[in-house]
């Protein structure tokens, strides 16, 4: 007997071990959209009204994202970080060229674009090899630069809302690798909705309760291409020794995964741990170059990264290029 | 049997740069576990399309699978 969708009965695509739920490709994409929109409604994300800035890496879960509200009619832009990364891959260059395909699919969507070189005069490799930070890896520095590129691209256009394609996996690879350590600030943090502060946007994961595979499924269904190769840094990163260490866990006992999660934001929403925590060290202060929330007062680190001249250029020197899908596009 | 008819049992398996070929006739979930993969960890296509865990490999098949997990 094979495996029979839960709406319409017939052949099934996908089996969720977890939600002990099988569908079919039609009723799975129905499913995804109508589970996005529960999770942004569950944990108040945003509303249709407001704008919300997708950051997109060219990779299935920012893409499907993107895609995701856009089915929902959300006001959903896009914003890219050309990180200059080649490696001999041409990471950078084929990302990007899955993010132009994806606008050219839909038309009258709006992409902003910022290049790092361009913009700051050095692409991430070049600022790694550079500077303390950056020694051994560049993924420290390109965490840093994407953060911060982020909040003052939503600033300066005008964005209440940030939205990344975080799923569940990435989240509990967090969460997982913050608790091994008791990294009891991040814990704190850690949640699917950061509030703005001060002009600076909300941080929302409208993707935070769907397991990976179901992101690549969607991916998948939908006939998104994007870009299947990692990031040649990530190679032998934490974050994928974990998320294999947790599917192994989840092949073993199926909801392992969602539940660790779940009960974590529980325990932190009905018990509330970590609250006193959170509140003590809610102080920040403004950046005194940029403006930006930073812990510490003086220049943030993203500012100690670039000699006092780059920072210094005119305006619109920062001012990303902004792509807008013809009309005429349509496929 | 003769060799023409042995590959005509088996199916051809991708995975980035790697290729397989495996006796047809077992499920797609059947079909990680003999590669040593964690169903949780990969999707499993046919001529493109998504299958469920519990489809039957036929042979002549060509299956890609899909690595989900990335680093970000
Ligand atoms: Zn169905
Ligand atoms: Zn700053």
């Amino acid at each position: 007997m094979p495996m029979r969708c839960r709406k319409c009965r017939q052949k099934a695509v996908i089996n969720m071990r977890q939600h002990r739920l099988a569908l079919c490709k039609e009723h799975y994409v129905e499913w995804f959209q109508h589970q996005t929109e529960r999770t942004i409604k569950k944990y108040k994300m945003f509303r249709k009204d407001e704008p919300v800035l997708v950051a997109v890496s060219g990779g299935k879960d920012s893409l499907a994202l993107w895609d995701v509200l856009l089915a929902l009619g959300y006001q959903a832009d896009g914003f890219y970080l050309r990180l200059g990364i080649d490696e001999g891959i041409r990471y950078s260059e084929e990302s990007y060229a899955k993010i132009k395909a994806f606008v050219e699919q839909h038309p009258g969507v709006k992409l902003h674009v910022v290049d790092v070189k361009e913009t700051y005069g050095e692409s991430i490799p070049e600022v790694a090899r550079r500077v303390q930070r950056g020694k051994g890896k560049p993924c420290s520095v390109c965490g840093l630069i994407k953060r911060h590129e982020m909040n003052r691209v939503a600033y300066e256009l005008g964005y209440p809302v940030l939205a990344t394609g975080h799923n569940l996996d990435d989240e509990v690879a967090v969460l997982f690798s913050n608790t091994l350590n008791w990294q009891v600030g991040y814990l704190a943090r850690q949640h699917p909705v950061l509030p703005g502060r001060e002009g600076f946007a909300r941080k929302v994961k409208p993707f935070c309760r769907f397991y990976e595979r179901e992101t690549a499924a969607y991916a998948l269904l939908r006939g998104i291409d994007y870009m299947y190769e990692e990031c040649p840094f990530s190679v032998g990163a934490n974050t994928i020794y974990y998320k294999e260490l947790l599917n192994k866990l989840e092949e073993e006992r199926p909801g392992a995964k969602l539940h660790f999660y779940l009960s974590f934001l529980r325990a932190k929403e009905k018990e509330r741990l970590f609250a006193n925590w959170q509140k003590s060290q809610a102080e920040l202060h403004a950046c005194e170059q940029c403006g930006q929330p930073t812990s510490a007062p003086g220049r943030c680190a993203f500012c100690r990264l670039w000699p006092e001249d780059v920072l210094s250029k005119p305006e619109e020197a920062f001012v990303p290029l902004t792509l807008v899908a013809e009309p005429e596009a349509v496929k | 049997m003769s060799d023409v008819q042995k590959q005509a049992e088996k199916a051809t398996v991708v995975l980035r740069r790697q290729t397989w070929e495996v006796e047809a006739g077992i499920t797609a979930r059947e079909l990680l576990k003999k590669l040593n993969l964690n169903p949780q960890s990969y999707l499993v296509t046919r001529d493109g399309e998504l299958i469920s865990e519990d489809t039957i490999i036929r042979p002549g098949d060509k299956i890609r699978l899909v690595a989900v997990i990335s680093g970000g």
